[in-house]
């Protein structure tokens, strides 16, 4: 497997020197569920520098998720603000708010949400047809993708051809596209066995090596263990802030 | 992309797709086929009425040519006042009766038209002569097969029927010389042209010099209106409609024919819209967790909805496609159905085909396809993408 493949255009958005990647400050995000306020997320503060690879754990329902959410612009906080690469991400419409997940954020989720009708390199190209690369360009880096992933002789496959693992590495290929400045991971082993798990724990710990700013939830140990900081969330509110104990690695 | 993420998504549900198109191919049939039959009869009289090149009808006062029996009389003095109009270059006049070839069990009925064979615009000669003599008939298919007639024979024709004397009146021994096709006549009905003297005098006093109806022939250029207006000023017994407002007159009778047309093909764009409608929100409910990661991952609202308008799209141009050939068919065959309603005549269709009505019902159902994604695009590209993909990831 070579090295992540980055586009020369990459990292458009990028902090000052000196800066974190990702500054948040009092984030607030609350739902109504049926007659109830539930606060999600209370004044919730954090900074996350470039390289890092922070795991944020904590049991069900405790807001993980939806500071996920946050972090990616693809919910909008009811208070506080959040920059990353030095924009304000809190305050985006909802095209900027699109153009910045295309471009900024790469997202794996739990369920791998491939295109089935799609191919495994179409579902990687799918995010640069939308930022408009022209065919063979992504293409190219589409196999590129794939072959880091470990997975270039199955781009013609599609996702029913393919296992849990293979179909969560090629969601990982697909997130790395654009080429993001972060990447964030929501529970991304939670639907694969013990094996298939321990290969995409590996592979985002490469991925982190190799220079991926990541943020992944989960309730894997191990995936957990493989994060140089780990975050514990209890009922909206991050109660633990420390480096993981890379001894047990 | 997005043009192949729409057919891979209709492509997903084959069957389902399958069906859509389909129900939307009977939809459009219908629709063509309204389209057809609005302007069909209109379009078939049009037809009718200028094919033989008359540009006026000239009835008895306040009656349209043949609809009710009364005549012209001092018929010759009409047709010499008309032919000294300038700008006509021919008259035609017509004389209609019924006539009976008695038989040992009866007798068999048929319609008998007087006219003058040099200019006249009723018939079509199919097969041997014209009615060259004063002993000479054309007949129709219809005749020949209710009398078993050929060419060349000889039958007994009379004007009437005296139950009290149990005689025929007004009868004449005829020669059948030659088989026509009756223009303004239905095909089931029994036909017979001959000149128009001899019809008269086997009418007796009572159609002497009488004529039901002139057919009037204009130079070309000639201002119909004006001659029209000239007729009614200098023979106030007689009424002429010109062709255009012939035309005008039947198109008002076929409204209720028009009105038809719109209510049940507009029924068919909506049962269209429905279906497409309800297919496609089907659809966009199934992937609802599918199109949340796509907006997650940055894919825009412009492109969720294109792609959903194009899986619109493509059903009902697809279901046009083949509703266009269907309904083709199945006006044939209902026009084959409705031009054997007795009466009407031989030429005359309901539906006629015109390429404007296909393209009129391809637009139709174009506009209905995007339409019919308008609410499934709106409700795909509005999603709220993190409640979805908490209630996805929950479900």
């Amino acid at each position: 497997m070579s090295a992540i493949p980055v586009r020369p255009a990459a990292a458009a958005v990028a902090p000052r020197p000196g800066e974190p990647l990702l500054i948040a400050s009092r984030l607030r995000r609350e739902y109504r569920l049926g007659a109830e306020t539930v606060h999600a997320v209370r004044d919730v503060s954090l900074t996350i520098g470039s390289g890092e690879y922070v795991a944020i754990v904590g049991p069900s329902g405790c807001g993980k998720s939806t500071l996920l959410h946050l972090l990616g612009a693809i919910d909008r906080p009811d208070g506080g603000s959040l920059a990353i690469g030095g924009r304000d991400i809190a305050r985006l419409g909802d095209a900027e708010a699109t153009a910045f997940r295309l471009h900024q954020v790469g997202f794996v989720f739990q369920r791998f949400y491939l295109v089935p009708t799609l191919t495994a390199r179409e579902n990687v190209e799918l995010p640069m047809a939308e930022a408009g690369r022209r065919g063979a360009d992504r293409a190219r880096r589409a196999r590129e993708l794939l072959d880091y992933v470990g997975l270039l002789g199955r781009e013609r496959h599609r996702p029913a051809q393919l296992s849990g693992g293979e179909q969560q590495r090629v969601a990982i290929a697909r997130a790395l596209a654009n080429d993001p400045a972060l990447l964030l991971a929501d529970e991304p082993t939670g639907e694969l066995d013990l094996r298939t798990g321990a290969e995409v724990v590996a592979l985002f710990r490469r991925l982190n090596e190799d220079g991926t700013t990541i943020v992944v939830v989960t309730h894997d140990e191990e995936l957990a263990r493989a994060a140089s900081r780990v975050l514990h969330m209890r009922d909206g509110v991050i109660v633990h802030d420390a480096p993981a104990d890379r001894e047990a690695r | 992309m997005r043009f192949a993420l729409a057919s891979a998504s209709l492509l997903r549900h084959g069957p389902r797709t399958l069906l859509a198109v389909l129900g939307v191919a009977v939809s459009a049939a219908l629709l063509l086929d309204m389209v057809m039959l609005s302007t069909g009869l209109g379009v078939s009289f049009r037809a009718l009425l200028t094919r033989q090149g008359f540009d006026l009808r000239i009835a008895p006062r306040g009656t349209l040519p043949f609809d009710t029996e009364a005549t012209v009389d001092r018929a010759s003095e009409v047709a010499r006042q008309l032919r000294g109009h300038p700008a006509v270059i021919a008259v035609s006049p017509v004389l209609g009766a019924s006539v009976h070839v008695p038989r040992a069990d009866g007798s068999i009925a048929a319609t008998a038209l007087g006219v003058d064979q040099a200019v006249q615009g009723d018939y079509e000669l199919l097969e041997g002569v014209d009615v060259a003599h004063d002993g000479a008939i054309v007949v129709n298919d219809a005749f020949l097969a209710a009398t078993g007639a050929r060419l060349g024979d000889t039958l007994e024709l009379a004007t009437g029927y005296d139950p009290q004397l149990r005689a025929v009146v007004g009868s004449r021994r005829l020669v059948v010389t030659g088989r026509a096709r009756f223009i303004y006549l239905s095909a089931d009905q029994r036909a017979v042209a001959l000149r128009l003297p001899v019809l008269q005098a086997m009418g007796g006093a009572q159609r002497t010099d009488r004529v039901n109806l002139f057919m009037v022939r204009l130079a070309e250029g000639a201002d119909a209106d004006a001659v029209q207006r000239w007729v009614g000023q200098r023979i106030p017994r007689v009424t002429a409609i010109s062709t255009a407002s012939a035309i005008e007159q039947v198109d008002a009778r076929l409204s209720y024919f028009r009105q038809l047309s719109v209510i049940l093909g507009s029924v068919s764009l909506i049962v269209g819209f429905l279906l497409v409608t309800t297919l496609v929100t089907v659809s966009v409910n199934e992937r609802i967790g599918e199109i949340a990661v796509m907006r997650a991952i940055g894919v825009s609202r412009a492109h969720i909805v294109h792609q959903i308008l194009l899986e619109s799209l493509a059903i009902s141009l697809a279901g046009a496609a083949l509703g266009l050939g269907l309904g083709l068919v199945t006006a044939r065959w209902l026009n084959a159905i409705l031009v054997t309603f007795p009466g009407l005549p031989e030429a005359i269709d309901f539906f006629v085909f015109k390429p404007r009505a296909a393209w009129t019902a391809l637009g139709l159902l174009a506009a209905v396809g995007i339409a019919a994604g308008i609410y499934p695009s709106w409700r795909g590209a509005s999603l709220p993408i993190a409640r979805t993909l908490r209630e996805e990831a929950v479900g």
